[in-house]
C-alpha cells in the first residue's frame, strides 16, 4: 500500500493498488453488484434454514426439507432397483438355459453376474475367472461337473463337497499312498501322463505296467480310457488341462495323497437370482456347453 | 487518444461529472459552450479543480463576513462531509436511446431479423433422415449422445467437429475483430441484439427518448404503471419465448412444444425456461449496457485485439472542432469553427450513453448508429456525411496531424480543406485495400485451414467403424485338445440411420477360426450380424486356433468387417496371444 493519490485524468483517488505502474480506481462499485451481493446473503441465509447446515454435538441441524445425501443415494438406489425389477422378475422365472435364449435378460445377467463374480468368485477363482492349480479355470472348455446352463447352476448353488449342503456335489478320489507300491504309483502316473502326449520318453515296459495299474485301480472312476465321468467328478485324464499340474510328479502326487478342493453353496447366500447371473456369466466366458 | 482511452476504467469519465445525486443526468444536457477548441473533450482535471475552486470561494466569502473577530480560519473540509463525499456504490444512470434512422440502422434491422429469425426457427425445420432417425434439422440429441445438423450426423466421438468449429468461431472472432473491430458487440452479439429488441417494445409502448425521459420523472400514475406493467409483461412474454426456443434444439420440437402446453414436459425443461427467461430479462431488459461495461471480458480482450488498421466507430474532431452551436454567429464574428454543431444527437441515440467525441471507449460497442443521427445532421447543415465514421486509428492520427499542422497547434479545420471550402486531397480516406495487410491474411488463412480440414474431415469420415479389445484376462485359454483360445469384444459401429448387415471375417491366423457369445452358428471364419440403425453392438468373440498351428506366442492378424451391400469396409489389427511353451 501506498498512499493515496488523485488520478490525473479522472478526478478519482486510487486505492493506492499500483501494479506496474497501472493504479486502480477507487470507484464506487455499481449498484447492481450491491444487490447481487444482497442476494447472496439472503440465499446464504435460506439455505441454512432450507438444508442441513448446523453441526451439533451428534449430529447435525436436519433444515426444513429434510435432505439429506443419504436419503439421496437411498432414493438413486431403489430406482435402480426399480429400472431393473422386469428383469430380475425374468430371471427368477426362467430357467438358466432359457435366459441364456434371451438376448436382454443374457445381456443382463451377463453383467450382473460380472458385478456378483467381482464380489465373491475371484478369490479362488481370479479376476479373470482363469482360476490356479486347484482352482478350476472357468474359461475353458474342461469341466469336472458338466458345462451345461444347469450343471453350472447346480455346482454355483450347492457347491463341492460343502458339508452344509445336503445336495452339494460329492467325489473323493482314494488315496493310494497306502494301497499302492511307491513304484507302482510312478508308473501309472507315467502313464497317465502319457494319455496327453506328457511321459517323455518313457519306456514301454513301464507304461503298459502303469496301464495294468490304471485298469484295476482308477478306470472304475476315470474311465477304461481315462475320459473321466462327470457323474461322479472324475476329471478327464487325456486332455491338455490339468487341476493339479500335468508333470509325471505331480500327478503321481495326487495319486499318493489327493487334494479336494471345498467350494461353499451360494443359493442361500446370494439367492436364486443372482446364482443364476452367475451362471449365465459364467457359462458366457467361452467353455460353457 | 487511444491509450488514454482503451486502458482506463469505465467509470472514469461519469465519475469524473458525477459527484451529484444519482438521477441527474447532466452528462447527457447539452453541454456548455466550450472556449477552448483544441481538445475533443474537456479536461476532466480541470473541471475538477473548478470544483475545488467553488469550494474555496465560499470559504474566503464566509471569511470576508467574520473579518472583525480575526479569528483564524482554516481551509479545511471534513472528510465525510456531503459534498465530498462519494456513495459506497454508483446507481445505474439511466440511458433513454433516441431511435437513430440511416444505413446502419437498417443494417442492425435486417441483421436483428436473422439472427432472431435463426434463433428461434431453426428447431422447427424438419429434415427426412428416414424411419430411423429423428427429422428435426438441427437437434442436439443428449439421451442418444446424437447430433444432428441437416444431413450431418454425429457420434460422440467425432466431437472434434464442434471442437474444430469452435476454433473456426476463435479464429473468426480475431478476424473481424482486426478488420472491423467490434462489429460483433455492434450487431450480432446476443446482448446487443436482444436489448435491440427490447428497446423496440420500450418505444413502442412508452413513446421515443423524450417522452420516456418525461414518463420516468413523472409521479406515478395510472398511466405510468399501466405503461410499465406492459413493457416489462412484453419483455418477459419475450423472455420467456427465448428461453422456450432454447430446449427446442434438444428435443423434438413439435412434440416437446406440445407436451410444454400440458405440462407433461421433463422438469428440466421448465428450469430451463426458468433460467433463460430470467437472464433474458435481467440482462435484456434491466441491466442492458452494464452487462457490456461490466460483466462481460470480450471488450478487455478485444483492445489486445484491435490495431491503428482497425476500423473503429471514430468522431473525426480534425474536421469537427472546435464545435459550435452558433456556426454563423461565430463565423460572422471570424472564428474558426468546424462541423461540429454540438447538437449532442450521437450521444442521445447512443444505446451506450456514451459521448464519442470523447474517443475511443471501452463502453463502445460500435454499433455504428451515431454515425447514422451525425450524418442526418450533416445532411441537413449540407457538410459531408463523416464527421463520425468508421475509421482507423491510421487515418484519424493522419488527419489529425494534418489539422494540427503536425501537432504544432490546435485543430484548425481549415487545414482540411482546400480553397473551395472541400476536404482536401491530403485527407486519408478508407480504402478497402487495406484490410488485405498480413495480420488479417493470417487470421484468414488459419481460419480457412481450420475450415478446410474439417470439410475434408467430413467428406472422408467412416459411416462403418470396427473397434476390438482384446481380453487381458486371461490373455489366452488352453482349450482341452490343446488349442489356444482368445477372447476379443468386437464393437461394429453402423452410424448410419439404416439397418445394416456386416460381415466379419478373420484374415491371416491359419486354421483359427472364431465363434460368437449368443449367436447360434458353427465355428468359422467368417459370420454375419444385423447391426441396427445408428447403433453401436457390442460382440464378444472367441477366436480358436489349433495347437499344431500356432507359429509363435504373438502373432498378428486382422479382423475385416465388410457391409454386404454397400461393401464399405473397415478393418483392425489384433494380436493373438499364445503361451511361451508349447501345450503339447
Amino acid at each position: 500500500m501506498s498512499e493515496k493519490q488523485i488520478d490525473e485524468i479522472s478526478g478519482v483517488s486510487t486505492t493506492g493498488h499500483e501494479w506496474d505502474g497501472i493504479k486502480e480506481l477507487d470507484n464506487p462499485m455499481p449498484r447492481w453488484w450491491l444487490i447481487v451481493y444482497y442476494a447472496t446473503v439472503v440465499w446464504a441465509a435460506a439455505y441454512v434454514i432450507a438444508y442441513p447446515a448446523w453441526p451439533l454435538i451428534s449430529k447435525a441441524t436436519t433444515g426444513l426439507l429434510g435432505y439429506s445425501s443419504r436419503g439421496e443415494v437411498r432414493q438413486e438406489l431403489d430406482a435402480a432397483q426399480a429400472a431393473k425389477a422386469d428383469y430380475v422378475a425374468g430371471i427368477r422365472d426362467k430357467t438358466v438355459a432359457q435366459i441364456l435364449a434371451d438376448e436382454k435378460l443374457r445381456t443382463f445377467a451377463t453383467a450382473a453376474g460380472a458385478a456378483a463374480f467381482k464380489v465373491n468368485c475371484v478369490q479362488c477363482h481370479g479376476s479373470g475367472a482363469q482360476g490356479s492349480p486347484g482352482y478350476p479355470n472357468l474359461n475353458d472348455d474342461e469341466w469336472l461337473w458338466g458345462g451345461k446352463p444347469e450343471d453350472i447352476h447346480k455346482t454355483i448353488a450347492h457347491g463341492v463337497r460343502f458339508a452344509e449342503d445336503a445336495d452339494t456335489r460329492v467325489s473323493e478320489m482314494p488315496a493310494f499312498g497306502g494301497m499302492l507300491e511307491p513304484k507302482q504309483i510312478t508308473d501309472v502316473a507315467t502313464y497317465v501322463a502319457s494319455l496327453s502326449g506328457r511321459a517323455g520318453d518313457a519306456t514301454p515296459a513301464v507304461l503298459s505296467a502303469g496301464k495294468e495299474i490304471f485298469a484295476q485301480n482308477c478306470a472304475a472312476c476315470h474311465g477304461a480310457d481315462g475320459k473321466g465321468n462327470r457323474e461322479l467328478g472324475a476329471p478327464n485324464l487325456t486332455d491338455a488341462i490339468w487341476f493339479y499340474g500335468s508333470s509325471p510328479e505331480a500327478i503321481a502326487q495326487q495319486i499318493r495323497a489327493p487334494k479336494h478342493g471345498v467350494m461353499p453353496a451360494w443359493s442361500a447366500r446370494l439367492g436364486d437370482v443372482t446364482v443364476k447371473e452367475l451362471a449365465v456369466y459364467v457359462h458366457s466366458l467361452g467353455g460353457g456347453e | 487518444m487511444f491509450r488514454k482511452a482503451a486502458c482506463v476504467f469505465p467509470e472514469k469519465r461519469r465519475v469524473n461529472s458525477a459527484p451529484h445525486a444519482p438521477d441527474q443526468q447532466d452528462w447527457l444536457l447539452p453541454a456548455e459552450p466550450r472556449s477552448a477548441g483544441d481538445a475533443p473533450w474537456p479536461s476532466p482535471a480541470g473541471v475538477h479543480i473548478m470544483r475545488l475552486a467553488g469550494v474555496a470561494v465560499n470559504a474566503v466569502g464566509d471569511m470576508a463576513m467574520r473579518e472583525a473577530s480575526e479569528v483564524e480560519t482554516f481551509d479545511a473540509t471534513a472528510v465525510n462531509s456531503a459534498r465530498v463525499r462519494q456513495p459506497l456504490y454508483a446507481a445505474r444512470k439511466k440511458i433513454f436511446p433516441k431511435r437513430a434512422e440511416g444505413r446502419f440502422r437498417r443494417f442492425k434491422w435486417i441483421v436483428m431479423l436473422i439472427t432472431l429469425g435463426v434463433y428461434y426457427l431453426t428447431p422447427w425445420i424438419r429434415w427426412n433422415r428416414g424411419a430411423f432417425a429423428p427429422d428435426q434439422g438441427v437437434l442436439v440429441d443428449l439421451a442418444n449422445r446424437r447430433f444432428y445438423f441437416f444431413p450431418i450426423e454425429i457420434w460422440p466421438q467425432e466431437f472434434y467437429f464442434v471442437a474444430g468449429l469452435l476454433i473456426m468461431a476463435g479464429f473468426g472472432l480475431f478476424l473481424l475483430t482486426s478488420t472491423v473491430g467490434r462489429a460483433w458487440c455492434g450487431y450480432t452479439c446476443p446482448q446487443t441484439v436482444w436489448v435491440d429488441l427490447f428497446l423496440v417494445v420500450e418505444r413502442a409502448i412508452e413513446g421515443e427518448r423524450n417522452a420516456r425521459i418525461k414518463l420516468d420523472a413523472a409521479p406515478w400514475s395510472a398511466n405510468k404503471l399501466f405503461r410499465r406493467i406492459a413493457k416489462h409483461a412484453i419483455w418477459l412474454l419475450i423472455a420467456v419465448l427465448t428461453g422456450g426456443a432454447w430446449i427446442f434444439y434438444f428435443a423434438d420440437a413439435p412434440t416437446l412444444a406440445r407436451e410444454l402446453a400440458t405440462g407433461q414436459a421433463a422438469p428440466v425443461a421448465y428450469m430451463t425456461i426458468a433460467i433463460l427467461t430470467g437472464t433474458t430479462y435481467v440482462f435484456g431488459g434491466l441491466m442492458r449496457e452494464q452487462v457490456c461495461t461490466y460483466m462481460c471480458p470480450w471488450p478487455r480482450i478485444q483492445a489486445a485485439m484491435l490495431d491503428e488498421n482497425s476500423l473503429t466507430v471514430t468522431y473525426n474532431d480534425w474536421r469537427g472542432e472546435p464545435r459550435s452551436r452558433h456556426a454563423k454567429k461565430a463565423a460572422a464574428a471570424g472564428q474558426v469553427i468546424g462541423d461540429c454543431v454540438d447538437c449532442n444527437a450521437c450521444v442521445a441515440v447512443c444505446p451506450m450513453g456514451i459521448d464519442i467525441r470523447d474517443g475511443q471507449q471501452l463502453e463502445c460497442i460500435t454499433c455504428a448508429l451515431c454515425i447514422d443521427a451525425c450524418d442526418n445532421v450533416m445532411d441537413k447543415i449540407g457538410k459531408e456525411r463523416g464527421l463520425i465514421s468508421y475509421a482507423t486509428l491510421a487515418e484519424y492520427e493522419s488527419n489529425r496531424l494534418l489539422a494540427t499542422a503536425g501537432g504544432a497547434s490546435a485543430i484548425d479545420p481549415r487545414r482540411v480543406r482546400d480553397a473551395s471550402g472541400r476536404l482536401s486531397d491530403k485527407v486519408a480516406t478508407f480504402h478497402l485495400k487495406k484490410l488485405l495487410r498480413p495480420r488479417n491474411l493470417i487470421y484468414f488463412a488459419a481460419w480457412s485451414a481450420v475450415g478446410l480440414g474439417l470439410i475434408y474431415a467430413l467428406l472422408t469420415r467412416e459411416r462403418l467403424q470396427v473397434n476390438v479389445l482384446a481380453d487381458r484376462n486371461p490373455q489366452y485359454v488352453v482349450l482341452s485338445d490343446g488349442a489356444i483360445r482368445n477372447g476379443f469384444t468386437v464393437k461394429l459401429l453402423n452410424m448410419i440411420p439404416e439397418p445394416r448387415t456386416f460381415t466379419v471375417t478373420l484374415e491371416n491366423l491359419p486354421g483359427a477360426d472364431m465363434n460368437v457369445v449368443g449367436m447360434d452358428h458353427p465355428a468359422g471364419r467368417s459370420f454375419s450380424v444385423e447391426v441396427e440403425p445408428d447403433k453401436l453392438k457390442t460382440l464378444k468373440v472367441f477366436v480358436r486356433q489349433p495347437h499344431d498351428s500356432i507359429a509363435g506366442p504373438k502373432q498378428s492378424f486382422r479382423f475385416v468387417v465388410q457391409d454386404t451391400a454397400s461393401h464399405e469396409s473397415a478393418q483392425y489389427d489384433a494380436t493373438f496371444e499364445s503361451p511361451m511353451e508349447p501345450v503339447r
